[in-house]
């Protein structure tokens, strides 16, 4: 699905991506893991297209097309969906317009028929259910005066609307309560078919126990330094990042 | 190019032209008043830059023009006018082109009880006292040579009042359409509300034709105690127009005036806006908002004077600003020695879409009286990159993109316009103004 291949970026002229390498095949969940500061964020935005970011070298290709000749909202339309971090709040816009705009020009990119406002209200309707959202917050502002859940829970509420082949969750389960991560868990699972494949960035484990990985890497300093099962997200959970560090550093 | 005097004789000779097609007309004390103010007009000069009222706004374009006056009604399609009018059922219609009332376009037939609807033209025949108490009275032509040059040729326009108690529950809606055709003209308004009476007034200029004009307008606005008006001003002249507009409002005491001043065409634009409290306990909401793209320049100046203690005013003015269009916000708000208790809030914000882009932005708040609540501020930045990511990461192209967000900014001058027809066209318009 999609290949990433030797992938240099910076931001403001300091590298912080240093040669990373990473193929996701449809069907697969991968685990990106590490400390803070390690690049993870910047990973996500850079395929999502964040134009901050310069990709210095490298290439990644998203079933088979050149991705970053792609515009943002291109690589959106071709499958690929990035839950935030940090969701911004736009005060003024509503949740309906936001994905009634964003889901009729990602089918008119596919050269689906645009929802009628009928068909959009019942399969909204429906996906909220999914992550156990009420109906109001259609009509409120993108995330404006939502709790850090809340806004989390949306991020999946609009990844089942826009059902991407590629889901990319940035520390969608950080400052979430048992309940909600076990909701929001719940929605990502039910979204999964051997279809697509998903990205969790995490530095935790305990997302980890609901949706479980195929592969779990480790992002520091820019690299991926180590990959492997999911038993590796148990190991480090256990014993922390710095034997993994360590042993990254004796190999070069 | 004109020097300015050439321009003024010009118009001074123009007026005695109109004067000779008046006939019996000449002899009404309505002609007096005309003929005051040709005299102001030509006393006072056009102002230049070196005026602190008009630092900004270099009005040569618009000198180093010859317009006539509108003589005739010009053919026009049907469908431009009705792009600008709203449900005919709904709303109490007049339309005027080139100046000239058109029955064809108009519904003004079973008007309610307690409105008197008629062209200024007419009611100067039909009300000779009730419109000779108000005409030039708000609006003063001693300072503004604008103000006098239109009171010089008002003739054309609309004449409202609402009688004592009277609600009016259909809104009225006044359209001037304007044939580009070189042409100068001058509506001009007067709005009566009495007291506890409510009415709700939308002024739309609009214009078409490759060639240019300018529209020079005027409005009076008298509001009763304990009336309540919502008015709603739409300028979508053509790009290539000049347009020049006073609105003069008298607040007495607890009235309540709600004003939306929306522009999006004209190539050289001034507002005026004037308002005063004359009584205590009246309140008045200005909203703007201009949206200019090309080389349009548009300067809004507004004032609200609070002569008297227990108002409140609260103004929002929001531009949208792209290719390398100038705008101009002076809004000055005096609290004078007596109006205590006075709540004054002023806020002008802008979003710049390009570079090359420019507003000059100067509130202003003159407090004589100590017991009051007062704010105001200006800002201007760019629409937010991380909401514009956001959106296009959801698969949303980013003229869209843009669109919607700048909608968003817009929403809040607008949102509170309680005739949702009006909301929509102005979110029609406003769409085709981005797409
Ligand atoms: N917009 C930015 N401007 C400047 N530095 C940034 C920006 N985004 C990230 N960085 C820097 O890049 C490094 C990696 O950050 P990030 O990708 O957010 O890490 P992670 O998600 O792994 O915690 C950090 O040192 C951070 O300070
Ligand atoms: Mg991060």
């Amino acid at each position: 699905m999609i290949e990433i291949k030797n992938l240099h970026a910076n931001i403001d002229g300091r590298e912080i991506l240093k040669g990373i390498n990473l193929t996701v095949n449809k069907g697969e969940v991968h685990a990106i893991m590490g400390p803070n500061g390690s690049g993870k964020s910047t990973l996500a935005q850079v395929i999502a297209g964040r134009e901050d970011y310069e990709v210095t070298q490298g290439e990644i290709l998203f079933n088979g097309k050149n991705l970053l000749e792609l515009s943002t909202e291109a690589r959106a339309c071709e499958g690929i969906f990035l839950a935030f971090q940090y969701p911004v709040e736009i005060p003024g816009v509503s949740n309906t317009t936001l994905l009634k705009n964003a889901l009729n020009s990602i089918r008119k990119y596919r050269g689906e028929e645009e929802l009628d406002a009928m068909e959009f209200l019942t399969l909204v309707k429906k996906k909220m259910s999914l992550v156990e959202l009420s109906e109001d917050l259609l009509r409120r502002s993108v995330n404006e005066g939502f709790s850090g859940g809340e806004k989390k829970r949306n991020e999946i509420f609009q990844m089942a609307v826009l059902q991407p082949k590629l889901a990319i969750l940035d520390e969608t389960d950080s400052g979430l309560d048992i309940d909600a991560l076990r909701i929001v868990a719940n929605g990502v699972t039910k979204l999964k078919s051997p279809e697509n494949a998903t990205i969790v960035v995490t530095h935790y484990q305990r997302l980890l126990n609901y949706i479980v990985p195929d592969f779990v890497h480790v992002l520091y300093n820019g690299k991926i330094i180590k990959s492997g099962d999911k038993s590796l997200a148990l190991e480090l959970e256990d014993k922390g990042y710095d034997w993994v560090i360590e042993e990254a550093a004796e190999l070069v | 190019m004109n020097s300015s005097t050439e321009l003024k004789e010009l118009f001074i000779a123009q007026f005695q032209s109109f004067e000779n097609t008046l006939n019996g007309e000449k002899e009404l004390p309505m002609h007096q008043i005309r003929k005051d103010a040709i005299k102001k007009f030509s006393a006072l000069n056009f102002p230049s830059v070196k005026d602190e009222e008009w630092k900004y706004t270099n009005i040569n374009p618009l000198l180093s023009k010859n317009f006539r006056p509108a003589d005739s009604i010009p053919e026009i399609d049907p469908e431009f006018v009705n792009k600008y009018l709203f449900d005919k059922k709904e709303f109490i219609t007049l339309v005027f082109i080139n100046g000239y009332f058109s029955k064809e376009f108009s519904e003004i037939d079973s008007l309610p009880e307690g409105l008197i609807l008629e062209t200024i033209s007419e009611a100067i025949k039909n009300h000779p006292d009730l419109v000779l108490n108000y005409f030039s009275k708000t609006a003063s032509t001693e300072k503004n040579i604008f103000t006098a040059l239109n009171t010089a040729f008002a003739d054309h326009g609309t004449f409202v009042s609402i009688e004592e108690n009277a609600v009016i529950e259909k809104p009225i809606q006044i359209l001037y359409v304007t044939k580009a055709d070189d042409i100068f003209v001058s509506p001009r308004n007067l709005f009566l509300v009495s007291k506890n009476a409510q009415v709700k007034i939308i002024e739309t200029y609009a214009g078409f034709g490759d060639r240019s004009y300018f529209t020079n307008q005027v409005t009076e606005f008298i509001v009763n105690d304990n009336a309540v008006v919502e008015h709603v001003r739409i300028q979508d002249e053509q790009l290539n127009a000049f347009h020049i507009s006073t609105l003069s409002v008298d607040l007495e005491k607890a009235s309540n005036f709600s004003s939306y001043n929306i522009n999006f065409g004209g190539s050289l634009v001034r507002n005026n806006v004037n308002t005063k409290f004359n009584g205590g306990f009246a309140e008045c909401r200005l909203n703007g908002l201009y949206v200019t793209q090309g080389s349009q320049f548009v300067d809004n100046h507004t004032s609200i004077d609070h002569a008297k203690a227990n108002c409140l005013s609260n103004e929002l003015y929001k531009g949208i600003l792209n290719d390398t269009s100038r705008g101009v916000f002076n809004g000055k708000v005096f609290v004078r020695q007596d109006a205590q208790k006075t709540n004054a809030y002023q806020q002008n914000k802008n979003i710049l879409l390009s570079n090359d882009a420019i507003v000059n932005t100067k509130p202003q708040l003159e407090i004589f009286a100590d017991d009051v609540k007062c704010s105001h501020g200006a800002t201007v930045g760019q629409l937010d990159k991380d909401q514009l990511f956001y959106l296009k990461a959801r698969g949303i192209q980013e003229k869209e993109a843009k669109a919607i967000l700048i909608y968003a900014f817009a929403s809040d001058v607008v949102h509170s316009i309680s005739m949702t027809q009006v909301r929509d066209h102005l979110e029609a318009l406003l769409a085709e103004k981005l797409l």
